[in-house]
């Protein structure tokens, strides 16, 4: 080994550069051949229509409201839903953060309709809420409406589906991050004279935003990728025709490669604005530790 | 064993992005001796040793045993033992596992394996405990498993990175002159680092000082002890009175504020009119001298007291004394001038 | 924290919402459970008589012995792959800072930020232009692509609880690399990657979208199979559908409890730390 190589070796392990770096070589030729790549192939040929310009296949996009409407009509049913997530989430997780029998029991109950997925939880909604379903009979008998109300094949039977699996994962986040946040804070806010209703708003929770803005981009996510159940329980040529469905439509229905391309980059477009929307007034807050002193 | 003289490291240097953690560390270490690197948190002392075991590169400079140049090879190839600050076990194995890893790694026969194994653990005393995983022993027996495990191996250089600092005061001891046994009575060459001059005095043949990465004194315990090289490794090594003044006719200096004159032995290149400081320890502070101080504060050490006190010009003097003394209390200081020293003060 | 002995309006409302969602999770899948076994239930609380005949019938319609067989080979390769590629990586990125790492920690992020559909459509057409689509190898590589990343997020913090200590003490002891991550490394992971493989294989289990997108008719997995049962409801009975519903859900509960006994349930949902014991 000659002076100049090991002088080379040492200058770049000192920047944590060596052999070892190798290691990552499989797993980002994975990630690049095939996320990277196809995102990028699907971006050319999107920007290729059969006819037109460039931006062809995107003005044809927005050009017709047909397909221009699934973006309002997936934020209207992502939105709602990712916020009554957490929203919920988080008395629910407030008053459950503490140790008590039984815990793990629910959290486990907790993690079944996220570990059923979309599909079989519209089978479900579509035999519980459906017009003959346990649900409105027990409306009819109990007198509470007169015919059963229709919640299925339609916009609610979508969001219901997204509460079902979404709010779990949203309580079992928002569960963790309040875990993560010192007691002893509250207790140190206790002795200084601060009551609960004080405790939890100028303690807990801008100590817990910052988590909160995460919990709602990931439920956005979820949320935002609905596509079995908006088939299935949703009423898949209006209310919520969602823009993973124009976008299957296109690629697997009409067979135009560039518009369905098209149509998949707008819609990670729109979902990452909206979390770097969030993620920009989530670095206004603090972040930092949540320990109390030292960590 | 691996055969061999002397281990030489010549200009070792290391650099974290573009700023000396150690530089220029040159140092020749004999069969059998036992080396202290020594000095505060940051002193360079852990990367000093790192560099040596091969966990870290070097940014310049080169080890060598006897002929051979050690730097470029990777850790394992270099032929050391190493026992770790927190020790370091294999948390999956059992003592016995732990201790046979390394003559496995390098290729020792089964029966061999098994009975240097057994030998090592008797060393260490953990005969009853071979089968127990780490996470069953207690701090004490841990260290000496991470002992038999770095020794078993017979390694030319045994480095030793503060294996004490985890242990409570009473089995610090202990564990202390248990590592100089297995030293002597293994003829083992060690590279020791710790902050605790204490520790450092008692234990090494020869002491490495080192401050900001760079070395400050190189010699004996009782040279470091005695004669420091400078005011800084005056301070490290308990000289708790440090008094500034400036140096007038030789072998004596006018404190400052008060230009009171008192006579001290010059370390180094003293000239009339520079700044110095003094150095004396609280224990080489007489109480039968002609200067009166009030005592402010009175500790209880045991055997003795460690006393602050205040003399009427203003200076502030760290004492020892085995009298009970009150608060309030006059007392009559005196320096001996062959333990009074002084340093050249630099800019710092 | 005390607790009152009356609850507070507050907790009424707290636990009334919890309990209403359980009722309907209870409704949903019991539901599905009753109609499987239904024989007529039309306008009623319950079926007027119980059969199994379902379940064979569902059985043979939609030849499911092939369907599990392809779920069971695409979870085993997924799973195996991805801890294959995905572990030392892992290991890398959480025990290394260089230049570009956070660039290439947020590139594994991102499979799993954006929505399957986003990046399958594209997938499915570049694995088709090369032929590898409509089988088995096209599913596999789909569901690879958020798995990698997943087994990478899933590791990250058990290699970090591991002191990088026992590591240079185990080359100290004379061992090469190969040695550090067969004896060392790997009998450490255990945990970590029993986890991880399960929680592949329950997410792969319910991937939808991608293995939709890039399924032939001879590499349908179970949710897929069962998509398409549904949507062309009418044509069969709807009650055999519930049959293979059902079975779905017992394959995935099954999974679920044998994931349970490795990870915590938060670990499911995302990489974060156990409550404080």
């Amino acid at each position: 080994m000659t002076a100049t190589t090991v002088a080379i070796r040492h200058r770049l392990a000192e920047r944590g550069v060596d052999r070892q770096m190798l290691l990552l070589v499989p797993a980002t030729v994975f990630v690049v051949a095939l996320f990277v790549y196809p995102f990028a192939y699907g971006i050319a040929v999107s920007l290729q229509p059969a006819e037109g310009g460039l931006l062809a296949a995107y003005q044809a996009f927005f050009a017709d409201a047909y397909q221009r409407d699934t973006i309002g009509t997936t934020l209207a049913i992502a939105l709602p839903a990712a916020l009554l997530n957490v929203v919920a989430s988080v008395p629910i997780a407030y008053r459950m953060r503490g140790r008590f029998r039984g815990k793990r029991l629910l959290t486990t109950i907790l993690v079944v309709p996220i570990t059923l997925g979309t599909v079989l939880t519209a089978e479900g909604l579509l035999n519980f809420l459906g017009p003959a379903g346990w649900f409105n009979r027990f409306l009819v008998t109990t007198g509470l409406t007169d015919a059963p109300v229709r919640l299925t094949n339609n916009y609610w039977g979508v969001f219901f589906s997204l509460v079902i699996t979404g709010f779990p994962f949203a309580f079992l986040l928002v569960l963790s991050y309040l875990s993560g946040i010192d007691p002893s804070l509250e207790r140190a806010a206790a002795t200084l004279g601060a009551g609960w209703r004080q405790r939890f708003f100028r303690i807990t929770l801008p100590l817990l935003a910052p988590g909160l803005a995460t919990t709602f981009c990931l439920t956005f996510v979820l949320a935002f990728s609905v596509f079995p159940s908006a088939i299935l329980v949703g009423d898949p040529s209006g209310s919520t025709r969602v823009i993973s469905i124009a976008a299957y439509e296109a690629a697997y229905v009409r067979y135009d490669y560039a518009g369905a391309s098209a149509a998949a980059i707008i819609m990670g477009a729109v979902e990452l604005v909206v979390i770097a929307i969030v993620l920009g007034l989530r670095g206004l807050l603090y972040t930092g530790s949540t320990a109390g002193g030292k960590g | 064993m691996t055969r061999f003289e002397r281990l030489r490291l010549d200009g070792v240097t290391r650099q974290f992005a573009g700023v000396d953690a150690l530089s220029e560390l040159s140092l020749e270490i004999q069969r059998g001796e036992f080396i202290a690197l020594l000095g505060p948190s940051g002193c360079g002392k852990s990367t000093a040793l790192n560099c040596l075991a091969g966990l870290l590169p070097l940014t310049a400079g080169s080890i060598w045993r006897d002929d051979v140049r050690l730097d470029t090879l990777p850790p394992e190839r270099r032929g050391f033992g190493m026992v770790f600050q927190n020790y370091a076990l294999f948390p999956h194995m059992s003592v016995q596992k732990n201790v046979s890893f390394g003559l496995q790694m390098h290729g020792v026969t089964r029966a061999e394996t098994r009975r240097r194994t057994t030998d090592a653990i008797r060393l260490v005393h953990l005969e009853e405990h071979a089968t127990k995983l780490p996470g069953q022993l207690s701090g004490g027996q841990q260290q000496r498993v991470a002992i038999a495990r770095a020794v078993v191996i017979e390694p030319s250089l045994v480095l030793m990175d503060e294996p004490l600092s985890n242990l409570d005061a009473k089995l610090r001891l202990e564990m202390r002159t248990e590592i100089r046994r297995l030293h002597q009575s293994l003829g083992l060459t060690t590279v020791y680092v710790t902050h605790d001059q204490e520790e450092a005095l008692s234990l090494s043949d020869r002491l490495v000082v080192l401050r900001d990465g760079r070395v400050q004194q190189i010699g004996t315990p009782e040279e470091v002890h005695t004669r420091p090289a400078n005011r800084h490794v005056a301070d490290f090594m308990g000289y708790r009175n440090l008094l500034p003044g400036r140096a007038s006719s030789g072998a004596s200096l006018l404190l400052e504020p008060s230009g009171v004159r008192v006579k001290g032995t010059p370390v180094g290149s003293v000239n009339d009119g520079d700044p110095v400081v003094a150095a004396i320890r609280p224990e080489d502070i007489r109480l039968d001298g002609d200067r009166e101080a009030t005592v402010d504060v009175v500790e209880y050490q045991g055997r003795e007291f460690t006393v602050e006190a205040r003399t009427d010009d203003g200076l502030m003097l760290h004492l020892r004394t085995g009298t009970r003394l009150s608060v309030g209390d006059k007392v009559r200081v005196g320096f001996p001038p062959d333990r009074l020293l002084l340093f050249p003060a630099e800019a710092s | 924290m005390r607790r009152s002995i009356v609850a507070s309006p507050a907790a009424w409302l707290v636990w009334g919402t919890v309990i209403v969602f359980f009722v309907f999770l209870t409704g949903i899948i019991g539901s599905v459970v009753v109609n499987s076994f239904g024989l007529r239930w039309f306008d009623s609380w319950l079926p007027e008589a119980y059969t199994t005949d379902w379940y064979g019938q569902a059985w043979d319609e939609f030849t499911l012995l092939p369907v599990l067989t392809v779920t069971l080979i695409v979870c085993l390769l997924v799973a195996g792959i991805s801890v294959l590629v995905g572990v030392p990586a892992a290991y890398v990125l959480a025990r290394r800072r260089f230049p570009g790492s956070r660039f290439l920690y947020l590139l594994f992020l991102l499979p799993i930020l954006m929505p399957p559909i986003t990046y399958g459509i594209p997938l499915a057409t570049v694995l088709y232009k090369y032929g590898l689509a409509g089988h088995l190898s096209g599913v596999v590589l789909a569901n690879l692509v958020p798995s990698i990343p997943f087994v990478i997020l899933t590791m990250t913090p058990f290699i970090e609880q591991i002191d990088p200590a026992v590591e240079r003490a185990a080359r100290m002891c004379g061992a090469r690399t190969r040695h550090v991550f067969y004896r060392i490394l790997a009998p450490l992971l255990v945990p970590g990657i029993l986890a991880s493989v399960i929680l592949v294989v329950v997410r792969t289990v319910g991937m939808f979208e991608l293995t939709f997108l890039t399924a032939g008719p001879d590499s349908q997995t179970l949710v897929v199979a069962l998509f398409y049962s549904m949507s062309a409801a009418g044509i069969r009975a709807q009650q055999s559908v519930d049959a293979m519903a059902v079975i779905y859900c017992v394959m995935m509960l099954t999974l679920l409890v044998v994931a349970l006994r490795f990870v915590n349930p938060t670990q499911l949902v995302a990489r974060v730390k156990e409550d404080p014991e």
